[in-house]
């Protein structure tokens, strides 16, 4: 176990700083970079809700000191200019579900993992992988200039509904800002479609001798689903955003007509504002699953491991998830109850939605049995993940409420759906995500992360989160609208200051406690203790490699694969595990009967790989 | 200032940073071999305790206060919709309560032990069809009320409904009512609108000339009201939070909801204890800058009341008598009387407007 001889470089090809460090090829720097750039934005999307929580939760608070910071968009009595105010959350739910959730947590784990337990030597193909960070990277720089530009950037809702992302007339972030996010946004998706292709690519094409399928980690299953979801969504964002620019630069009337704005008529007619929702949701709810079916998949890897046991209902997972994957393509309409939406579809949508809390519950009961009778070992990353299952618990059963028309009537757009999808999707994604870097920090720089440093992370993050939004479901069933600057024009909504009071402390200490993993994360790189080549008996191939893998993942031959990854406690083991790559003819004390008949055939893997190496 | 705070920031982190190398050093440096369980163990203590307290917080806030998060409700349809809420509460904190006992009682009980194995336990089919079954069974019923409720409430509003038009537009609401004489609302065309006529009312249209605007939504109590929403700039959204009422105001489209108040704003006023009780529309679909400050205020009346209130408005075209310059000649003497203009106030409007 203890194996710290690093000096396996067999496999090593040598290039200079630019090519291994910038313009790599390889699927674990590509994976670094993106978890890199994923946290730079990361922390700013957190910084953005901090200041906008400072306008809920202090509303008389003089804020002139964030003038350094903000200049003008502080007015001279102190407060966030209003639209402004508009922006920071049209930034913050841009920024943490696209390049938070998207790309850092699909473009990290997706790219590292993928050719790691598949037993590939790399993604098909590296460039275009190459080229997927650099449209990210170039994508990330347009939404970072439109952050400084004197308009401000777009302001109408991460959603940018039109007419008002259509009209520079309507908002201010409408002008530039929109011009900016909706080219980002066109990078963005090039950047996804190209990992997209890749990972489900990689996932076909190059799994390793015996890793059928059925025996791959649900982390991989996780990942290739996304992979499709997002192949399949994202060009109609894309198709979206074009049909956008028409009408915002070319007269088009996709979506405007009858409009009367700043004294004038516009000519546009015909258009319908409707058709923009139509296809934004149309990419918008699977997004909702892009983002969380990675996080679900890291989940299941780091529970089963940590209960030293296998997951319970391996089959029944896979198929939950593709059962979402499938019905996430036909629930998008539950967004638009209210928006005058033919109400026979609102009947239908209904009751596709419904049926998507099926698969999901299922997953939940399969997360608790699996913790049943294990042997938990609370690391970090299992920390986060059980986190996770709490959040997408708490979550998800909203979810219930809201997905069924009628009751979505009142709670639409209230700070019961903030306090909904924050939960399910947001706090539930970032644990993965966190998981996951705690979980395979060991194989990204071959050092362990300080755990005690990750308990306090931990419990800081769990419980201010749940403070953050546990008291937004009270506040939503009062009623009070989301995106408002502030609520003080209402009577009905004049309550709740103390739980908004509460709400922003919170997650100025959730934010806050975000530092001490980042400390954690830049300390163990260049400090941490060394890790161990299997930090936590693991069973997937990844901790086959190296400390430090090179190019190529293994210095010598790929393992072959002949069991599942989930052989965990298996009885009459003499350790409790039994990583993939064990024949079952070294395993014959804990066998079951069908896999004892599967050691003949062990030999046959072999020769297929002979006969493979002779084509070569 | 800021500066000393800057450094008062810097020196703290640098003793932070201190506190952890020396603990760091101190591990290195005694070589004990640490006991992880005991870090396990307090993890999953906490886990317990976790779950033990955010309950009791959960139940203790939700009863104690209850009104403040609760609004009281005045609509029909309202009634059964908040109705649909709490059955949907009632099945969900069950379901949440049990599996959040049960998991983080798992976490404890189930903390590491080296002299114990974990269960091989991969599967069970009667266990995931149960599961499957059940929430499946539950959904069905949940599906089955609210797809009825729905249909209901979106169903087609009765021929005696009072409509009422509700008009978004950057950063305001307006109303306008059908007048008591035709009882039906005039067309409007977007292109017709200008500084006075805000509505684009096309004075082409016999039902146009009696229509008032109103800055009050006026309800009557215990008839059926049909909202008739339209935007002009961009998407804004009527909310009414006490008739359980939201419908997007779409700009190129109407949109409509029907309720039925059921109760004057004096009877809530009663209700509530508060005798500043109003009524609010409020806009939920972001819009712009003024989207928090689209409040309209909304008075529930008793119908002979409303009657009164109705017959007591001004129409829009009395108001604006050299709008009368764009009635067709033949309707001209119709849309006087609708209006309750004379005659001659039509005639030197239309000097005036000649001059």
């Amino acid at each position: 176990m203890e194996n710290h001889s690093h000096e396996e470089h067999g496999h090593e090809h040598h290039g200079n700083f630019w090519t291994t460090y910038i313009f790599s090829e390889d699927h674990k720097v590509i994976a670094k970079q993106f978890l890199i750039t994923g946290m730079i934005w990361a922390l700013i999307g957190g910084t953005l809700s901090v200041i906008f929580r400072l306008q809920l939760g202090f509303p008389n608070a003089n804020l002139s000191w964030l003038k350094p910071l903000l200049g003008g968009w502080i007015t001279a009595e102190g407060k966030i200019d209003p639209e402004f105010y508009l922006a920071l959350v049209t930034m913050h739910g841009t920024i943490m579900v696209f390049f938070v959730l998207t790309a850092g947590l699909s473009g990290t784990f997706s790219n590292f993992l993928i050719p790691l337990q598949v037993g590939a030597r790399d993604m098909a193909s590296g460039f275009m992988n190459m080229l997927s960070y650099w449209f990210f990277f170039a994508s990330s720089c347009v939404m970072f200039t439109s952050l400084f530009i004197s308009t401000g950037p777009a302001a109408g809702g991460w959603v940018i509904y039109p007419p008002l992302s259509a009209l520079p007339q309507a908002i201010s972030g409408s002008g530039l800002g929109m011009t900016l996010w909706l080219v980002s946004m066109a990078l963005f998706i090039i950047s996804s479609l190209l990992g997209s292709i890749n990972y489900i690519t990689t996932v076909i094409n190059l799994r390793t001798v015996g890793m059928s399928f059925t025996k791959l980690p649900l982390t991989i299953w996780a990942f290739f689903f996304t992979a499709i979801i997002g192949i399949l969504s994202f060009p109609v964002l894309f198709a979206a955003a074009l049909l956008l620019i028409f009408d915002r630069s070319f007269g088009t009337s996709f979506y405007l007509s009858d409009i009367y704005i700043g004294g004038e008529a516009l000519p546009n007619e015909g258009g319908s504002p409707i058709l923009f929702q139509h296809l934004f949701w149309f990419l918008g709810h699977p997004e909702v699953y892009i983002v969380l079916l990675p996080a679900l998949g890291i989940t299941s890897e780091i529970i089963s491991t940590n209960s030293r046991k296998p997951i319970f209902g391996y089959k029944a997972m896979v198929g939950s998830m593709l059962f979402i994957a499938v019905l996430s393509f036909v629930v998008w309409a539950h967004h638009m109850f209210v928006t005058g939406m033919n109400p026979f579809l609102g009947s239908i949508f209904t009751l596709l939605t419904l049926i998507i809390a099926v698969p999901s519950a299922v997953k939940i009961f399969n997360y608790v049995t699996t913790i049943w009778r294990g042997n938990l070992r609370f690391t970090p990353a299992m920390l986060f993940s059980i986190g996770l299952v709490s959040f997408f618990l708490t979550g998800g059963i909203t979810g219930l409420f809201v997905g069924n028309s009628a009751v979505d009537i009142q709670l639409h757009d209230t700070y019961f759906i903030v306090a909904h999808f924050h939960l399910v999707m947001g706090a539930a994604s970032f644990f993965g995500m966190v998981a996951g870097v705690y979980h395979w920090f060991p194989k990204m720089f071959g050092r362990m992360m300080n755990d005690k440093l990750g308990y306090i992370h931990f419990w800081i993050s769990f419980i201010g989160i749940y403070m953050v939004f546990f008291p937004m479901h009270y506040i939503g069933i009062a009623g009070f609208p989301r995106r408002y600057y502030t609520w003080t024009n209402f009577e009905t909504f004049g309550g709740f200051t103390d739980l908004n009071m509460v709400v922003s402390v919170s997650a100025i200490i959730s934010v806050g406690a975000q530092f001490i993993f980042l400390f954690n994360f830049i300390y163990s790189i260049f400090r941490g203790k060394l890790a161990p080549a299997n930090p936590w008996q693991s069973n997937t191939l990844e901790w086959t490699t190296p400390r430090h893998p090179q190019h190529g993942n293994w210095p010598g031959e790929i393992p072959t694969v002949y069991r599942w990854p989930y052989d965990y406690s298996k009885p009459g083991a003499k350790e409790d595990y039994i990583p993939q790559h064990i024949p079952f003819s070294e395993t014959p004390e804990s066998n079951l009967p069908h896999e004892s008949e599967l050691i003949k055939l062990e030999g046959m893997d072999n020769t297929i790989r002979v006969e493979e190496k002779k084509h070569h | 200032m800021n500066m000393i705070i800057g450094l008062g920031v810097v020196l703290v982190v640098a003793i932070l940073y201190m506190i952890f190398r020396i603990g760091r050093l101190m591990e290195v440096a005694k070589e004990k071999k640490e006991d992880d369980n005991a870090w396990n163990n307090i993890n999953a203590i906490l886990f317990l305790l976790f779950m033990v307290f955010g309950l009791i917080g959960f139940f203790y806030y939700s009863f104690k206060h209850y009104g403040t998060y609760e609004p009281p409700v005045a609509s029909e349809h309202g009634v059964v919709t908040d109705n649909l809420f709490w059955i949907t509460m009632a099945i969900t904190v069950v379901a949440f309560v049990a599996i959040f006992i049960v998991m983080f009682w798992f976490t404890y009980i189930y903390r590491y032990d080296k002299n114990r194995r974990a269960a091989f336990f991969a599967d069970n089919h009667y266990l995931e069809i149960t599961w499957t079954v059940i929430p499946a069974t539950v959904l069905a019923l949940l599906i089955f009320k609210g797809l009825r409720v729905w249909g209901d409430i979106t169903g087609p509003a009765s021929k005696e409904a009072v409509v009422i038009e509700m008009i978004g537009q950057q950063f305001a609401w307006t109303a306008r009512y059908p007048g008591v004489k035709d009882r039906e609302l005039g067309h409007h065309n977007y292109k017709l609108i200008d500084a006075s006529n805000e509505f684009g009312l096309d004075l082409t249209d016999k039902n146009s000339f009696d229509d008032f605007k109103s800055l009050t939504l006026y309800l009557p109590k215990g008839k059926e009201v049909l909202l008739k929403i339209r935007a002009k700039d961009v998407i804004h959204s009527v909310f009414l939070p006490h008739f359980r009422v939201k419908m997007d105001a779409v700009p190129g489209m109407q949109t409509q909801f029907k309720f039925t108040p059921t109760k004057t704003t004096e009877e809530m006023r009663t209700e509530t204890g508060n005798a500043k009780f109003n009524y609010e529309m409020a806009c939920t679909e972001v819009c712009g800058r003024g989207h928090f400050s689209m409040r309209f205020p909304v008075i529930v009346v008793e119908p002979e009341e409303y009657e009164k209130w109705m017959a007591s408005q001004t129409p829009w075209l009395k108001q604006n008598p050299d709008y009368m310059k764009y009635v067709p000649a033949n309707l001209k003497e119709a849309a006087a009387i609708k209006a309750g203009l004379s005659l001659d106030g039509i005639q030197t409007a239309n000097s005036v407007s000649l001059k």
